[in-house]
């Protein structure tokens, strides 16, 4: 199993051609990923590392079968009509990797994905990796780097910081402890799958026997997982770094966003909420893996 | 998040026909009389500051006359508040209020959608009133795409108990205030208090506007210096190094000034983080070691070179910080050898003369840490460069004994000169200017500057480099910045190639702080 990529994914990567698309295109293939066509506006009939680029990705879709998965790398402005074509083509996986996409645009395509059954990861994101299966985005930015790094075996990771994910993950694997899918949920204020509907895919994943989360403060994710523990709706050991404890707690400049959130997202709030609800805080980041080896050898679950 | 001032968040609800007190702004006391003069009622005098509960410290002042709002102008311009110093006020007419309401708009990160929140009850102390009488408060979501209908607004107002006249006049300013927010792309967009006047008008007695900081390029009509959020205005620092990330998309430079105006002795350093979640377990190392944090920086996401070295110039343009300090995930997917390159290049540049301790761990990390180290021998002060095994606190540690055990050269700083040339080939770049010196070149039996370049644009020519591309193509990005070119010829050519990365306004910063 593993989550949101495996060997069934049949991946489309809009903006091949340019700088960060081919790079990655060739990270995800070598690692294993299906990657089986590119779109790029205006410079389809070509071919890029041997798979064909099409204009549109209706083109794309009509032309290679089965594509599933759309990772787009486009500059920042451009990632709302990307992402509302891929979803408009029926794509129902999307990764969209560019940072600093505006927030409104997120939205919109938060909203399209939701009225067609599909899924985006990010924006801002490195993207997701399940071990020995695949890799959407570019995380461990070299196949054969991501292959040394990471082990494989039953725990999933699930981070707000890219950098983190992948050092998390290492260290890790370095201490023994494998891992079934690593995902970097993206670095923004509205992600397309925040924390919480990561930690549901993990509960349904025969894969994974535990969680480890990076939370950071900021936003809601990190407590609306410990609501999804209280309510029975995640029932595998949570292991949670919260990042930020130093930040000053964000001076607030709207009422509106205090009296939506309450007393959520500053780091006291989210520890205190995972605390009560039974998931195992680590307090220094060097611990994550002792932490996770005791949580595991308690329960005596596979690693 | 690029915030807007009152009378700019006004002058957009204006825009929609929303009604505001008649009034100006004023710069000068002078102007605060004449605006008064005009208006020929008494006035509200309201300082313009990004904080909260402007009244505690004396910033909404009344008048009768306009020698009067005069007075009080003068009083409150130039006026320090928290770290801002008060430049403009705000002369309105007085109204009288017969009811206070508060509506606000937020994007909300668990619903994925703007939420309208409307109090029936409104002024200060808002949030505490809308947790002692949440039966006041109303909230409904907004579809992006369908927008706030009439009907929804006044729904949401019956909710807390209005109903007739009342209820489809606030409306109203409900679907206008969305409008606003929608076209400005904003984070958070307030009106508190909205107020029933005495002539039954609904007035906008303050407003707040927060505008998303990614879509800010999109409105240049707003005059958004610089796209975030800051406690205090942008220091000049700021604002040299906001103006390197907006002009280069290639990765993400950040960098913001904690603090200035310290001795050598206060143990500040500079910062250089790469990604937000190492950056800020790094940031923890250093202060765990003693260390204060002059600045915060962060460049990720796979920088180009030349964005590096220019981050790295503007930490260093920090007068009497002891250290450099750079640490971020640890395990970096990008490959670090583009950093160790603008980090070694900046360090020659500078004739780095503090202490530098460099966490570069990830991909490549072995041939990062080599290009680090051997292209910074022989500067003034160490550079140490760690790997993906060793922990930012582990460094800390490091840069602690570093600082500690440190002698710096009594003799003066030298400044480092651009080459001079004898046989100079150039040709430009995205961002600045590349040039072989083929007099040196001739000499120089490797060529390690074409084997370096990572875009594969240069190729020998009677035994000198020279552009495989056309200089046209090198400009518009063929040329990608590695500075392989430079640094492979600093690592083991005869230093042929220079690489000029001009940082608008550095040099004269850097001038006048000596």
């Amino acid at each position: 199993m593993a989550i949101l990529i495996n060997e069934e994914n049949r991946v489309l990567v809009q903006g091949i051609t340019g700088r960060e698309g081919l790079t990655r295109a060739k990270l995800m293939m070598e690692y294993g990923t299906k990657v089986v066509a590119g779109v790029t506006p205006g410079k389809g009939n070509q071919t890029v590392l041997e798979v064909p680029v099409f204009d549109t990705v209706k083109e794309a879709t009509e032309n290679v079968a089965g594509i599933n998965t759309s990772v787009i790398f486009v500059p920042a402005p451009l990632v709302k009509n990307a992402a509302l074509e891929a979803i408009d083509a029926g794509i129902k996986l999307l990764v969209i990797v560019p940072d600093r996409v505006p927030m409104y645009d997120v939205l919109e395509i938060a909203h399209a994905a939701e009225q067609n059954g599909a899924r985006f990861v990010g924006p801002n994101t490195l993207g997701l990796l399940s071990v020995g299966k695949g890799v959407l985005g570019m995380i461990g930015g070299r196949a054969e780097t991501a292959r040394q790094w990471f082990r494989k075996g039953h725990v999933g990771v699930t981070s707000r910081s890219g950098g983190i994910t992948s050092s998390i993950s290492y260290y890790l694997s370095r201490s023994g402890i494998g891992l079934s899918s690593i995902v970097h949920v993206g670095g923004d204020g509205i992600v397309g799958t925040p924390h919480p509907e990561v930690i549901k895919l993990f509960q349904d994943d025969d894969d994974t026997n535990a969680v480890v989360m990076f939370g950071e403060i900021g936003t809601t994710q990190e407590e609306q997982v410990a609501d999804l523990i209280e309510s029975g709706k995640f029932t595998k050991p949570l292991i949670a770094f919260i990042g930020g404890k130093a930040a000053k707690s964000g001076t607030r400049f709207s009422h509106a966003g205090a009296i939506v959130e309450g007393n959520r997202g500053t780091h006291e709030s989210k520890v205190r909420r995972l605390r009560e609800v039974g998931a195992h805080i680590v307090e220094h980041f060097d611990d994550i893996p002792k932490v996770t080896r005791e949580v595991l050898d308690d329960l005596n679950l596979q690693s | 998040m690029a915030r807007l001032h009152e009378y700019q968040g006004k002058e957009l609800l204006k825009q929609f026909k929303v009604k505001t007190p008649r009034g100006s702004i004023a710069c000068t006391a002078d102007e605060a009389f004449k605006v008064t003069a005009e208006l020929a009622t008494p006035v509200v005098v309201k300082a313009q500051v990004w904080t909260t509960k402007r009244a505690d410290f004396g910033g909404i002042q009344f008048a009768k006359t306009a020698e009067e709002a005069k007075t009080k102008a003068e009083k409150l311009l130039g006026l320090q508040v928290q770290d801002f110093t008060i430049d403009t006020v705000l002369v309105e007419e007085q109204i009288k209020i017969e009811r206070e309401f508060y509506a606000g708009i937020v994007i909300d990160d668990s619903s994925k959608c703007p939420v309208l929140i409307f109090s029936s009850m409104g002024g200060s102390g808002i949030e505490e009133i809308a947790e002692a009488h949440p039966d006041k408060v109303a909230k409904v979501n907004i579809d992006i795409v369908e927008g706030l209908r009439d009907y929804q607004a006044r729904n949401l107002i019956r909710a807390t108990g209005i109903s007739g006249k009342l209820q489809m006049q606030l409306a109203g300013v409900l679907v206008k205030l969305w409008q606003v927010a929608r076209k400005y792309e904003a984070r958070s967009a307030e009106i508190n208090p909205l107020v029933l006047t005495a002539n039954g008008e609904i007035m906008a007695a303050d407003c707040r506007v927060t505008v998303d900081d990614y879509a800010v390029f999109r409105h240049p009509d707003l005059g958004i210096e610089i796209a975030r959020e800051l406690n205090r205005p942008p220091s000049q620092l700021d604002k040299i190094a906001y103006d390197v990330e907006k002009n280069d998309y290639r990765g993400t430079f950040y960098f913001i000034q904690m603090e200035s105006g310290f001795k050598k002795n206060d143990g500040y350093v500079g910062f250089h983080g790469a990604g937000g979640g190492g950056s800020m377990m790094s940031m923890d190392a250093a202060h765990t070691q003693g260390f204060k944090l002059a600045n915060f920086t962060d460049t990720s996401g796979n920088p180009a070179a030349s964005k590096v070295y220019r981050a790295a110039r503007i930490i260093l343009a920090q007068k009497n910080i002891v250290a450099y300090f750079g640490s971020g995930s640890g395990v970096a997917s990008q490959e670090q050898f583009h950093s160790a390159r603008g980090l070694a290049k900046a360090f020659i540049e500078e004739n780095l003369s503090i202490p530098a301790v460099i966490r570069l761990g990830g991909n490549l990390e072995d041939k990062a840490i080599d290009i680090l180290e051997t292209c910074t021998k022989g500067l003034p002060a160490p550079v140490e460069g760690y790997k993906k095994d060793d922990t930012a606190h582990f460094c800390a540690e490091r840069l602690r004994h570093l600082v500690e055990t440190f002698q710096p050269d009594s003799g003066a700083r030298e400044k480092f000169e651009k080459p001079d040339f004898d046989k100079p080939y150039s040709f430009e770049t995205i961002t600045g200017k590349i040039t072989f010196d083929h007099g040196v070149c001739a000499e120089c039996d490797h060529h390690a500057c074409v084997e370096a370049c990572i875009p594969e644009i240069l190729k020998l020519e009677n035994n000198v480099p020279v552009l495989a591309i056309s200089t046209e193509e090198a400009k518009t990005g063929k040329c990608i910045e590695c500075l392989g070119c430079e640094m492979e010829c600093v690592y083991r050519g005869k230093r042929g190639a220079y690489i000029e990365l001009p940082i608008a306004g550095l040099d004269e910063y850097v001038g006048e702080e000596d």
